[in-house]
């Protein structure tokens, strides 16, 4: 039925060269780095892009299995920061210890309270209220009570900042963090899979997109939870750290735990692939109108996809706050956390699990390598422009020569899209009957 | 010469054969009527002679010169203007644009054929500032028709012009493409209510699986038993 | 009455003038949405580049806009103008249409844009560097200072010159779309084309023409909107992710693929955007002795910190596709 599907149709049982060639290659690009750049350098970069391995998986199987593409994956993964951060470091007695929780908390309880009342104001169109009338009610309400509670929350965030700095931590061990940042993550998605994933594909970038922004933007100017700028660290281990063993195992032993939860969802994703779930997500995606024809529940069954989606991208953002062992909200960038695991998935190969773990590593070396790189190159044309012709260099050129980056990974989207549309490791589709 | 001469057409959409041969000639001041069951490639055979879709054997001539599988744009410059059974008007421009538009590639005789067309379809003079979304169906297929008068075809194909209109209006319809046709424009249509199509057609055509299977006058094929029994409910 | 005078300066011209910007975006991005049916994702980077021809325009000649009085970076607007044209028909040819050629779904097209509006990036932040420069270089911003009429009132309304110039630009702009879409053949057409792609290919009208006219005409107004952005603060290379949600919210509020619809969608956006952030208490304090004390002990009544600015164009979005996702003019696509 589809001709052009030939080519990615896998035979059964066929040798996987194309695999095994491509993983060879990452192979001998690991070892160069090891022998360049010494183990606790090489071990940290492999470690980093373990963790962005999870963030791909949860891309992989958004924008893969159900052709749903979320450009805000630096939202989520900030979320899954903020947890790991918020739930392991130790607690604030300066906050604690004061009036301020409980003060904090009747804020909170004042929120809740607001957010029922407004509710309870949608449904008084049952109580005999004209619709028009409830719906200026509840508008009313809402923005009165906004008001009041938000004043409210400043006052109290405000003198949080002042007498206690921040609220602290929780003192928790680290994997409470890593799971609470997956269901917050996977939480936030819900809300926007929830109002797009009805509409135009377009929407849910467009919404994605600005999720992230604002959950940077609030992780950012809420001194009062994160210390904003200032940042917080260091984060705990769920391993024993650097000061304890020394670099090179330290960083080895957290590799050992990231290598142990990507095989887990490596697992688990491949079951849910084959299982009847998996198929009816692919139906979906590949012939929407057929498959609600069937009778199955577009809505829902994409929701679910979304969710664990952003799970995922919840928890390897926390693994990945963990590592770096301190969260800095300004550190998340569009450019490293959002584009960098899209060009992951797409090069690897869209909804093929080996591929996006091996896009994710490999993009990833590059892209580390490419920083020394790019700056030698810079040096290497400022001496030769210097030597030539007298010209003289602008100052700030290493932020410069590393914005060419910038540029490398919008190129690599764009050729990807158009000459391997399907990834260096295609997902093999087999025909249904 | 003959104005359209198609010759052992076959073509369908992705490798899948609709058309097996079919042979189809008109003249140029002639009404020729492709009737048939559904599934037939009636209008599958329309779509192949406006470059809507690949042809992959046998030749369609427009006065002797060979046109398959070339762009409808092209077509349209080479006089074959075309009416869609569905979407057929711009809902949103005005009727008036939306007749612009059939001569976006003659705009030196927008106003010469504005009044021709209008006269044709008088009904469309009183609506010429109405968007055509909000014309009844009949206003719209004579907007449709209109539109694609504008670039003064010497050929215009209609996929049946007649679908899900009241009998009233079918019958204006029908009215008008004599009329048009008498202004000189051959006219090749799909239709599905086959007796009055076939009464007006110079020449009939009756597909069925994709093949021609009574090739004829309009009179003719009505007075045929055998058309009558099979193809036109007895 | 200076509470009023303060509303003025704070809402009325301040929404006005993000207003004007986020229109002449979102007419943009309708446009081409309408046309090739995708969200173009580097219209803010667009518009950057734009600014940035601009800017490189007036450094290489500052004297040009003393002959005619005016400031350079206008005179030479319609040069950067007709440069992004060039850039957005190219941009289409190199990276866009090789993907529709292939038949892709529009969302490919989307993560498509978002490579380009990368690539724009590295290269304007290449050579423009990441800090902000004005584009007045060598003019003088004037401010106008008017007095009102009343007794009592101190305080006058205050409007720059490049905002001035911004209202009339953004008017003719809007005018002069308005009169190519209305009477030229050509933009007759393009409304052929949102309206019913495969109707307007069987008239004979040439695809490819509208298409790259679209381009041309999305172009130049990027061009506008990020000129008129950088004169009224200045040119900053890295805007453009928070240029894209509130464009995009006020296409989809005057709902995709109508024109006019995006004008009064960026209106929306950008008042409601001011409106959020102003401090609703300054207009309160003639009423002081009538207020509960709760309300006048509040210091800061906005309802969002400029900080949080971010989050009113999402809440319009959300709204609006809860609420109506057609848009208040039900557009053509959803």
């Amino acid at each position: 039925m589809d001709t052009k599907r030939a080519d990615t149709v896998a035979a059964p049982g066929r040798f996987p060269l194309r695999e095994l060639l491509l993983f060879a290659a990452v192979l001998v690009a690991v070892l160069g780095v090891y022998a360049v750049m010494g183990p606790a350098y090489s071990t940290r970069m492999l470690v980093e892009a373990a963790c962005y391995a999870i963030l791909a998986l949860g891309l992989t199987i958004q924008w893969g299995y159900a052709g749903q593409f979320n450009a805000g994956v630096m939202g989520f993964v900030a979320l899954g920061g903020f947890c790991a951060m918020f739930f392991s470091i130790p607690v604030n007695e300066a906050f604690w210890g004061s009036e301020l929780p409980g003060e904090l908390g009747q804020v909170l309880l004042y929120m809740v309270a607001a957010a029922l009342v407004v509710f309870g104001a949608t449904r008084l169109d049952r109580l005999g209220v004209p619709k028009t009338l409830r719906t200026v009610i509840t508008v009313m309400l809402a923005v009165v009570l906004y008001l009041v509670v938000i004043n409210a929350l400043r006052g109290v965030t405000d003198q949080i900042e002042s007498r206690a700095g921040f609220i602290g931590g929780l003192g928790l061990p680290v994997g409470v963090g890593w799971i609470v940042g997956g269901v917050l993550a996977g939480g936030v998605g819900y809300f926007i899979g929830r109002v797009c994933l009805g509409l135009r594909s377009d929407y849910l970038a467009i919404a994605t997109l600005g999720i992230a922004e604002i959950i940077k933007a609030f992780l950012k100017n809420s001194d009062w939870l994160t210390r904003g700028t200032a940042t917080v660290s260091p984060l705990p281990w769920p391993v024993p750290g650097p000061a304890e063993v020394g670099f090179t195992l330290a960083r080895a032993l957290y590799l050992s735990v990231t290598a142990v939860m990507i095989a887990a969802i490596f697992f688990l994703l491949s079951r849910a692939y084959h299982a009847p779930w998996g198929r009816m997500i692919r139906a979906i995606r590949d012939n929407e109108i057929s498959a609600a024809a069937m009778g199955k529940d577009i809505n829902r069954r994409r929701l679910e996809i979304f969710v664990l989606g952003c799970i995922l991208m919840g928890i390897g953002g926390a693994v990945l706050a963990s590592f770096n062992s301190m969260f800095d909200p300004q550190g998340y960038l569009p450019l490293n956390h959002t584009f960098l695991v899209l060009v992951m998935v797409i090069l690897g190969g869209p909804g093929n699990n080996l591929g996006t773990i091996f896009g994710a590593v490999a993009v990833y070396i590059i892209w580390i390598m490419s920083e020394p790189l790019a700056l030698f190159l810079m040096e290497l044309a400022v001496a030769f422009g210097e030597g030539a012709f007298g010209w003289e260099a602008p100052t700030n050129l290493d932020s410069r020569a590393l914005q060419a980056r910038v540029f490398v990974i919008g190129l690599l989207i764009t050729l990807v899209l158009r000459y391997a549309p399907k990834g260096l490791l295609p997902e093999k589709v087999r025909h249904h009957g | 010469m003959p104005l359209l001469d198609a010759r052992d057409v076959h073509g369908g959409y992705g490798g899948m054969n609709i058309l097996n041969g079919v042979d189809m000639a008109i003249e140029a001041d002639e009404i020729g009527v492709i009737v048939g069951p559904n599934g037939a490639g009636k209008s599958t055979m329309l779509k192949a002679i406006f470059g809507l879709l690949h042809v992959s054997q046998g030749e369609i001539l427009l006065r002797g010169e060979p046109i398959h599988n070339l762009p409808p744009n092209k077509l349209v410059q080479k006089g074959m203007g075309f009416v869609p059974q569905e979407k057929n008007v711009f809902p949103s421009l005005t009727v008036k644009e939306n007749l612009e538009m059939g001569a976006f590639l003659k705009p030196g005789n927008v106003k010469r054929m504005l009044k021709q067309v209008y006269d044709f379809f008088p009904p469309l003079h009183d609506k010429r500032h109405q968007p055509a979304g909000e014309l009844s169906g009949g206003q719209r297929q004579m907007v449709a028709m209109g539109r694609a008068l504008m670039a003064e075809p010497s050929l215009l194909l209609l996929d049946e012009p007649t679908a899900g209109l009241s009998p009233l209006y079918m019958n204006e319809i029908f009215e008008q493409v004599k009329l048009v046709n008498s202004a000189g424009v051959g006219i090749l249509m799909v239709e599905q209510n086959a007796k009055q199509a076939l009464a007006i057609a110079d020449r009939g055509f009756v597909l069925a699986a994709g093949q021609n299977r009574f090739t004829d006058s309009g009179a003719a094929l009505l007075a045929d038993p055998e058309v009558a029994k099979s193809f036109l409910g007895g | 009455m200076n509470e009023l005078v303060f509303f003025i300066n704070n809402v009325v011209i301040a929404g006005s003038v993000t207003g004007s910007i986020y229109a002449i975006g979102a007419v943009g991005v309708t446009l081409i949405f309408s046309i090739m049916r995708f969200a173009h994702f580097a219209h803010g980077d667009m518009m950057t580049f734009g600014a940035f021809m601009v800017l490189l325009l007036t450094t290489a000649f500052p004297g040009a806009g003393a002959a005619f009085g005016v400031p350079s970076a206008l005179v030479l607007l319609p040069l950067a103008m007709a440069l992004t044209a060039l850039l957005a028909v190219g941009i289409d040819r190199a990276f866009y249409k090789p993907l529709r050629a292939h038949g892709v779904k529009p969302i490919v097209l989307v993560i498509g844009s978002l490579g380009v509006t990368l690539m724009l990036q590295g290269l304007i932040r290449l050579f423009a560097g990441t800090s902000g420069q004005s584009l007045y270089i060598d003019d003088r911003k004037e401010i106008f200072r008017l007095a009102l009429p009343f007794e009592g009132v101190r305080a006058p309304v205050v409007i720059t010159e490049p905002q001035l110039y911004l209202f009339v630009i953004t008017l003719v702009a809007v005018v002069g779309l308005h009169l190519f879409l209305s009477r030229s053949r050509l933009g007759k057409a393009m409304r052929a084309m949102s309206d019913n792609p495969d109707l307007a290919q069987a008239s004979g009208i040439n695809t490819n023409t509208i298409v790259a006219v679209t381009w041309v005409i999305a172009g130049g107004l990027a061009a506008i909107a990020g000129t008129l952005l950088s004169l009224d603060v200045t040119f900053k290379p890295d805007l453009s992710f928070f240029l894209l949600l509130p464009i995009f919210a006020a296409a989809i509020v005057g709902g995709v693929g109508h024109p006019y619809g995006a004008v009064a969608g960026g209106f929306v956006v950008g008042f409601a955007e001011t409106l959020a952030v102003f401090n609703w208490s300054v207009l309160l304090r003639p009423f002081r002795e009538s207020l509960p004390e709760w309300l006048t002990q509040a210091g800061n009544l906005a309802f969002v910190g400029t900080e949080y600015k971010i989050v009113v164009p999402f809440f319009i979005l959300v709204v609006i596709l809860v609420w109506r996702p057609t848009g208040i003019f039900k557009g053509k696509v959803i």
